[in-house]
């Protein structure tokens, strides 16, 4: 893009973003890894930090956000932004953006994130990196390397978006780690004045519908164990719903399982499904296909439990046992809830 | 009153065959096989599903790409499409998501020149290849038309508006959108057919028109390399993951004690 245009740009565009994603008017995790990689591109710029809220209600979070590293919040809290519509939130980042205007500019790579971040940079002109997993500073240019896996995880290519400010990025949940609070951290709460009447908007929030029953949500948990068609029938979820129950994770599936109408698509890992970057990832009864291992092939210890040593999941493991998942699962457990028990015991002697 | 429909579609690499370059790091194009973005035959599907719900309907495919994209566009066709447009020159190579949804924004406009109208735009969630899900919502934005992504049901349908399903992580919201509207939908959505026999006749005699920078009227600063506020700075393949452990052992329960002490070892659980 035009190179005058853009140099004069870039002096004028100021400091760090984040988009602090509130659903239910509470903050999704992903909004303290964001504060946290959003904190060191600031360090690293020798610039200002500041949180964006979008909601009803929602003021209240402006502390929890400055105690987690944000120098400034912008809080646009009105009853039509209870829920979230395309149009409505991505008419108030690019306003914001044109009064503040900010050089780098991270959301969440999540659902409303990936909706809105697209639109937002069309509207502000501005480029837009997908779904980073990486991102650090170029030293000669003040740049945001941005780095993220295409082609399903074969690649990783580095973006980079030279001329047209903000710079912006959706960021992976999961791929950084939650920023640490420090109590009393002192900020700026700067309210924005949201008025309804000079929306036209075109379309209109009629209602939720709750499906998870309070579960875990696969992309947010750093724990997930899903079930492949290993499984061999709907019910063998229950077995894997017991094991996410007791290790604290996620329930997540192979395709195979999804189509088979065992279990919701949400839960769906891989190409067409979601992708995942959870810690700990267990793969019980699922043949690792290229497919499948597009949506969770970055997570940090990935286990396998297959009765074919053969399959390509078992290859890739961290830790992989062959054996049947029906006889290894369980144990696997009852080994856990053994521990726990050993754990209640010891710590009931010194507790307080 | 009937709805006219646009599905864009994009020729990707087929997933199972990615060959990468150990040496530069790009992808090795020509040792690889094309076929439609797997998403897209959802895409197309809901397309053909809209226009047989209201009858009179009319649904366009439109692609940007290299010539031989028409391969993709044929398969819409044969799917069950009406008829197919290319966007397509050298002007165009490069671009970003932001000059992608520029060039299709103007393709929607000159076939709503062509057609008398565009009621509804139909992307998928993502291709398989930049794996971004940005076309959608910024085609929305280049239209100025209403966006709604996500999308895993088309509950009512009228020619005014249309009311819709949007995945959430937790649910999904029940969304009202007027028409003219741009909708990125899910593999959720449906089951696609195959294509039938008539359809692959069709796909095989349909005449396709390839519009260039000039026939289309873009603005050049907004297209292809030139006009993308990104570019790819490097490509590398992912680092190998280190070497994995076979946990030994006789019985399932000696194994799964192995496992969960190293697990504890590294402080996962
Ligand atoms: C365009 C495209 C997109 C796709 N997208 C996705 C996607 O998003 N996500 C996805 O997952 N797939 C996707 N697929 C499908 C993918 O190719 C595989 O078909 C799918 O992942 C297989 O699921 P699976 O591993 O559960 O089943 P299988 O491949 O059938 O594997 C079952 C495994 O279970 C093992 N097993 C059987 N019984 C037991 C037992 N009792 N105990 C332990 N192990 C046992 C078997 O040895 C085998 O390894 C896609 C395919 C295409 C073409």
């Amino acid at each position: 893009m035009e190179q005058e245009k853009s140099a004069a740009q870039a002096n004028a565009h100021k400091g760090v973003w984040i988009f602090a994603e509130q659903r239910h008017g509470q903050l999704i995790s992903t909004a303290y890894e964001l504060l946290n990689v959003g904190r060191r591109l600031a360090s690293d710029l020798n610039a200002e930090l500041s949180a964006v809220l979008i909601g009803h209600k929602v003021a209240e979070h402006a502390q929890a956000l400055i105690e987690h590293g944000a120098d400034r919040v912008f809080v646009h809290d009105h009853p039509m932004l209870e829920n979230f519509l395309e149009e409505v939130y991505s008419r108030l980042l690019c306003e914001l953006i044109q009064k503040a205007p900010p050089d780098k500019f991270l959301l969440p790579a999540s659902i409303l994130g990936r909706s809105v971040a697209a639109r937002t940079a069309v509207e502000a002109r501005t480029g837009l990196a997908a779904d980073c997993t990486e991102l650090s500073i170029r030293k000669d240019s003040g740049l945001l390397n941005a780095v993220r896996p295409a082609f399903g995880g074969n690649l990783l290519a580095t973006i980079l978006c030279e001329n047209s400010r903000p710079e912006m990025a959706t960021v992976r949940p999961m791929a950084f780690g939650r920023a640490q609070r420090v109590a009393g951290r002192q900020g700026e709460v700067v309210v924005v004045k949201v008025e309804p009447e000079r929306f036209k908007t075109r379309t209109r929030f009629v209602q939720f519908v709750r499906e998870d029953s309070g579960e875990q949500d696969i992309a947010s948990c750093d724990k997930v164990v899903s079930g492949g068609r290993g499984l061999g029938a709907s019910k063998g979820f229950d077995l894997i719903r017991e094991f996410a129950h007791t290790l604290g994770a996620a329930v997540g599936a192979s395709r195979a399982t999804v189509d088979a109408g065992w279990i919701p698509y949400r839960h769906q890992v891989g190409l067409t499904g979601r992708t995942v970057r959870p810690k700990l990832y267990f793969a019980c009864g699922i043949s690792g296909q290229i497919q499948h291992l597009a949506g969770m092939s970055s997570s940090e210890v990935i286990v396998a439990i297959n009765t074919d040593p053969e399959a390509p999941m078992m290859k890739l493991a961290t830790f992989s046992i062959e054996g049947d998942l029906y006889e290894v699962v369980p144990a696997i457990i009852g080994e856990l809830k053994h521990r726990r028990g050993d754990a209640v015991t010891h710590n009931s002697t010194n507790s307080n | 009153m009937p709805l006219n429909i646009v599905v864009c579609v994009k020729l990707t690499p087929s997933t199972a065959n990615i060959e990468i370059d150990p040496a530069t790091g790009s992808l090795r194009r020509e040792k690889m096989s094309f076929a439609i973005n797997p998403f897209d035959e959802y895409a197309v599907e809901e397309g053909v599903r809209l226009k047989e719900r209201i009858p009179g309907s009319w649904v366009g495919a439109l692609s940007l790409g290299a010539p031989d994209s028409e391969a993709a566009l044929r398969e819409s066709i044969a799917r069950g499409v009406d008829e197919a447009f290319l966007i397509s020159g050298p002007a165009f190579e490069g671009s970003d998501t932001f000059a992608t949804g520029y060039a299709l924004a103007m393709g929607i406009k000159k076939i709503a020149q062509i057609k008398g109208r565009v009621d509804l735009v139909i992307c998928a969630k993502q291709t398989n290849d930049s794996d971004t899900g940005q076309v959608g919502p910024a085609v929305a934005a280049w239209l100025g038309w209403p966006g709604i992504s996500f999308v895993k049901k088309v509950e009512e349908v009228s020619d005014k508006f249309l009311r819709l399903h949007r995945m959430m992580e937790d649910g999904y919201d029940v969304i009202e959108a007027d028409l003219p509207a741009v909708i990125a939908v899910l593999k959720e959505i449906n089951e696609p057919r195959l294509a039938s026999l008539k359809g692959k006749m069709a796909a095989k005699k349909a005449a396709i028109p390839r519009w260039g920078a000039a026939e289309l009227g873009v603005d050049e600063s907004k297209i292809g390399r030139r006009g993308s506020p990104c570019a790819v700075a490097q490509q590398a393949a992912p680092p190998a993951r280190p070497q994995g452990h076979r946990i030994q052992g006789g019985s399932p329960q000696e194994k799964a004690k192995q496992l969960v002490e190293k697990l504890q070892e590294l402080k996962l659980i």
